[in-house]
């Protein structure tokens, strides 16, 4: 599972640049082990570190998660139970469970979600405590450039999803979208926006029926 | 350790509770109208899609190239050379 390897690493660095932000060593593991959302973490004490306030974090690290609106939108038909039940299952995405867990057509295995999850949360928590812990020996892991294998990771399973016509035009959409976005808003809004590609799958439907009836 | 972490660290773990539970509260346990599952189905191909590009194309509010890009560009090249073999 290399991915969890490198969020490991990952784990490692935060748990560094979290000392460096004034965090205490236990500190970094608390918010590793009650927030388990990377991007989220490093977004929030980036701005604690430039001397941003709390409430600035907190939002920096809302933008960050938004993306899991629309994953959890996805996920949400493959989650049985009652509501709480549900808010307890949803709660354990993280981007590279969610993307094992797709079947493809709209339909997640969730038992492969809580699985791959549960190996990452793993690896988060060590890492951070490492990184945290004997972060000065270690100097920056990201120096490494494993953090590479997260996009290399996600376009094997995009290119899995590429199935036809519709799929590669979305996907293409969704690029466009994030890329365009990128330098205009703040970080985490890029990904979230790009959702906005998928509402032509309500389209679809017309131009079938329309089919059928012709 | 100033309280103020405590409270970043409370505000972050709740507004990533709520984020994250509010799609399958709100929408699981039940049949979707057909119209929102063609949209369910294409949530993998946008969002990796942006995860892939933002990832490896951004810094931040900057887009850089870097050991990121590179390994991405290693990938695709790496897919289309097995795939015309």
């Amino acid at each position: 599972m290399p991915y969890a390897l490198a969020g490991g690493v990952l784990a490692l660095s935060f748990g560094v640049l979290a000392r460096e932000a004034g965090f205490s060593a236990l500190g970094a593991m608390v918010m590793s082990a009650i927030v388990f959302a990377g991007s989220a973490q490093f977004a929030a004490i980036s701005i604690i570190a430039a001397g941003g306030g709390v409430g600035a974090a907190i939002g920096a690290a809302a933008l960050m998660n938004s993306r899991f609106l629309p994953m959890g939108i996805a996920l949400a038909p493959s989650l049985p139970g009652s509501a709480m039940s549900r808010a307890a299952q949803g709660q354990t995405v993280v981007d590279a469970s969610w993307a094992l867990a797709n079947q493809g057509d709209g339909r997640f295995d969730r038992f492969h979600l809580f699985g791959a999850s549960a190996v990452q949360y793993v690896t988060w928590l060590s890492g951070t405590a490492i990184g945290a812990f004997g972060g000065d020996a270690l100097g920056d892991p990201r120096d490494l450039g494993l953090d590479a294998i997260f996009p290399a990771f996600f376009l094997a399973l995009l290119l899995g999803e590429l199935r036809d016509g519709r799929a590669r035009g979305v996907a293409l959409a969704g690029a466009l979208i994030a890329l365009a976005l990128v330098p205009i808003t703040p970080p985490g809004v890029p990904v979230l926006a790009a959702s906005a590609a998928t509402l032509v799958g309500l389209k679809r439907r017309h131009a079938r029926q329309a089919g059928q009836r012709a | 350790m100033s309280g103020e972490l405590w409270v970043l660290f409370a505000g972050c773990a709740l507004v990533t509770f709520v984020i994250k539970a509010a799609g399958p509260v709100a929408l699981g346990g039940r049949d979707l109208p057909p119209r929102l599952n063609g949209v369910i189905a294409l949530m993998a191909p946008a969002l990796l899609a942006a995860l892939v590009v933002t990832q490896a194309l951004a810094d931040g509010e900057r887009l850089h190239v870097g050991a990121d890009t590179a390994g991405v560009a290693a990938r695709c090249s790496w897919r289309s050379a097995s795939r015309s073999s």
